[in-house]
């Protein structure tokens, strides 16, 4: 078994302090813990305790673009961002559209030992908007999925997202949409508005994400399935979701960090740190946002790290690629967004990063409220630190992220996955230690 | 100054400046020995990732009149087709000691990227980046505008006053964006007229007003009617019907040409489409300046590399 862990004094969501005891793969005990012999002790003197984030939106890499990330880095950055689980888009290569995929994605995870992994599948073969990817298989196989998508490309195809959503209801499945209108962003660069006319980079209007949100919630509603809408960018957006949700219309959103806090300007550097699918918006969008995160319209944050190469970004904006690291830096993000606006507090934190991404994507033994034989995730987060987001703050393989050189709130202290530490005192545990906790904790396979 | 990258990065004294210089290029041109000794042992890179002869020798004649050595790299054909990178090709040009790159590319922001980016010393000037900017066609048509209109008393001169109607694709055009913001620096007052498929959908920021209608426009009487060059493949993507309806709704034929006052200049970045955007009568009358646009594209660009090049390199 793995070590026992007193965690002292730390602040829970709900403001109270409590001791908390890490032992036999459960929170044995908490409030004041007295006898608690031989165990590691973690002292959380000032330090916010949050149930391990869940991130519903990871791009992992593996297999097929090792060179940007592995499930071995990109949860050794899941770790060092306070996250226990993650879901694994499918836009590996090959594609995650199969039983045999998704449970090599989900072996390597648990090899890993930094997170659980669990894998999305592809909605169509390929990726390729043409047939569905058998999803029953992948849902049926031991990676247990319930969460499909084509994320990177819309199913734009009507008749196809019909029938996907059709198909899903079998076994409580979602369908998690990109969307995108492909014809109205062919060629897209940023947001569609004064600034791209004056850059001169082809725009992405807002309406190619509403018009799809609009159809898909019409379709969801027909059908009586389940949607899931990936990074929601646009005021608009909000609304439809907003409507929809009135209307008791099955369907949930998710925000990123990034759509939180950066806006369009940003590509006035034609830097393409800030180059980014659905691309940064306005300031008025990101007030929408916050507000529709606030008042439960979006129900969770997603990163959507994005890994890539320094060549991939190393060149004129229109040559890279789109997309950035958040693992690392969502929790201090999503502070500055929502969190020291008075918007949020960390009850809702809680519920945005943990609790609703688990329900979504119907993943047990996460996001369970901080109790007594609750799972033992937790994500220590010192909200007092402030600095300047930097190199040593990213654990993964790539470093494309838009906040290095920015000040940002708080860090995270350390992460506790399945009663074990990953990352501790700013630094991620040795992959030894960890492989060798996860094995102990469950029991599980090597490599 | 350190690069040429947009006009909008201009002030009105620092463009009026660079025409002024200009005019003391366009003298040398009337002299019998063309050629000046300002920039001998500075080597300027002439880096066309899109062709563009008309735009590339126009820089090479103002390199060579300044007595620099012209190196061109033409993407085509070049290791820059088989997947090199800007970054590469731009440290490749640093090793082999460039004072200044002319950049065209067909990414908006690439000589942006290639002046910030500390892969490269040299002074960068942009000959057209994507949809973005085309800074120094601004100034040579800012130039021969002043001209026009002031002869050899143009020294020290903005355009105050001029009122200038610019006529095609605005959403695509480099040119269009780098004269709206370098004559409304210097005084003009801009009016753009297009297809309202092409223009950006919000313009709210821009210093001009846009209109769909050309009669209207031309009943103005503007002082200066710029027509931009309209390209096959537009309606191709629906932008507009067939060229037979552009022509007839935005094209400068020659009904609307004869009811300009005669003063109106008629100007054209070139190459001209001869019968869709602009009528023979109008392209070949005294009041086209589209041979002068061309001589005085060298003046300009001769003023841009000499401000670039010689002397120390400032940081503005």
């Amino acid at each position: 078994m793995p070590e026992r862990i007193l965690i002292t004094g730390a602040t829970l969501p709900s403001g109270e302090r409590a001791d908390l005891l890490l032992a036999e793969g459960t929170i044995a005990e908490m409030g004041s813990v007295a006898d608690a012999a031989g165990a590691t002790v973690v002292d959380a003197d000032g330090l916010i305790a949050l149930p391990g984030l869940v991130d519903l939106h990871t791009h992992l890499r593996e297999p097929g673009y090792e060179q940007s990330e592995t499930v071995l880095t990109g949860t050794q950055a899941a770790a060092a961002g306070g996250f226990t689980a993650v879901f694994a888009m499918a836009n590996t290569f090959p594609v995650a559209d199969t039983a045999g995929v998704v449970e090599q994605e989900m072996s390597l995870g648990r090899a890993a030992g930094y997170a659980t992994v669990q894998p999305i599948g592809a909605v169509t073969v390929g990726l390729k908007g043409e047939q569905l990817a058998e999803l029953g298989a992948m849902a049926r196989s031991r990676a247990n999925v319930r969460v499909f998508s084509d994320d990177g490309f819309c199913v734009s195809d009507p008749l196809l997202m019909r029938r996907a959503l059709e198909y899903v209801k079998a076994f409580d499945g979602v369908i998690a949409q990109h969307a995108q209108e492909p014809r109205l962003t062919e060629g897209a660069q940023m947001n569609e508005g004064a600034l791209s006319g004056e850059l001169g980079l082809a725009g992405w209007p807002a309406v190619a994400e509403e018009s799809i949100i609009a159809r898909d919630v019409l379709l969801t509603e027909h059908v009586g399935s389940r949607l899931h809408v990936c990074h929601v960018s646009t005021a608009g957006s909000v609304e439809v979701i907003r409507w929809a949700k009135a209307r008791g219309i099955d369907v949930t959103a998710e925000v990123t960090p990034h759509h939180l806090l950066l806006t369009e300007d940003l590509a006035t550097s034609y830097d393409p740190r800030f180059k980014v699918n659905p691309p940064l918006r306005r300031a008025e969008d990101v007030e929408a946002l916050r507000t529709a995160l606030a008042d439960g319209t979006i129900d969770i944050v997603a990163t959507d790290h994005a890994p890539h190469p320094v060549e991939a970004k190393e060149s004129e904006w229109q040559a890279a690629a789109n997309g950035m690291v958040g693992l690392e830096s969502a929790l201090s993000v999503v502070h500055a967004a929502v969190v020291e606006t008075g918007l949020m507090d960390w009850a809702d934190v809680a519920r945005v990063m943990s609790d609703a991404p688990a329900r979504i994507g119907r993943l047990h033994g996460h996001g369970e409220a901080i109790a007594v034989g609750a799972a033992p995730g937790l994500t220590l987060y010192d909200p007092a630190a402030a600095s300047e987001f930097d190199l040593r703050r990213l654990a993964g393989r790539s470093a494309n992220s838009p906040y290095l050189g920015r000040r940002l709130p708080g860090r995270v202290v350390a992460t506790f996955h399945g009663g074990y530490a990953t990352f501790l005192d700013g630094a991620v545990r040795p992959h030894e230690e960890v492989a060798r906790n996860a094995a102990a904790a469950w029991g599980v396979e090597r490599g | 100054m350190r690069h040429l990258l947009s006009t909008r990065e201009l002030d009105r004294e620092a463009a009026i400046a660079l025409l002024d210089v200009a005019e003391d290029m366009a003298a040398v041109q009337e002299r019998e020995v063309k050629k000046l000794p300002t920039l001998r042992g500075k080597t300027v890179v002439n880096l066309f990732f899109e062709d563009s002869t008309r735009t590339r020798i126009s820089f090479e004649a103002a390199a060579k009149r300044l007595s620099a050595d012209v190196i061109n790299f033409s993407a085509k054909g070049s290791s820059v087709s088989k997947g090199e990178s800007l970054k590469d090709t731009a440290q490749t040009l640093q090793a082999m000691g460039a004072d200044g790159v002319v950049i065209r590319h067909h990414a908006s922001g690439a000589p942006h990227t290639l002046a910030t980016s500390g892969w490269i010393d040299a002074g960068v000037v942009n000959a057209g980046d994507g949809t973005h900017e085309h800074p120094t066609q601004a100034l040579l048509d800012a130039f021969t505008i002043r001209s026009r209109l002031h002869g050899a008393a143009s020294r020290g001169r903005g355009l105050d006053g001029v009122r200038v109607l610019i006529v095609g694709d605005i959403l695509h055009s480099r040119v269009a964006r780098s004269n709206v913001w370098l004559l409304t620096t210097l005084g003009a007052e801009v009016e753009l007229v297009a297809p309202p498929t092409l223009v950006p959908v919000d313009m709210t920021a821009w210093p001009a007003r846009v209109g769909y209608d050309l009669d209207d426009a031309l009943a103005a009487r503007p002082d200066v009617v710029m027509m931009l060059r309209i390209q096959a493949e537009r309606m191709h993507a629906a932008f507009f019907p067939n060229s037979r309806e552009y022509a007839r709704t935005w094209g400068l034929d020659d009904a609307r040409f004869d009811r300009l006052p005669p003063t109106t200049m008629v100007m054209h970045p070139g190459p001209m489409n001869r019968g869709l955007e602009i009528a023979a009568r109008a392209a070949d009358s005294p009041q086209s300046t589209v041979r002068e646009q061309v001589a005085n594209g060298v003046s300009v660009r001769m003023a841009a590399l000499y401000l670039l090049l010689s002397g120390e390199r400032g940081e503005a």
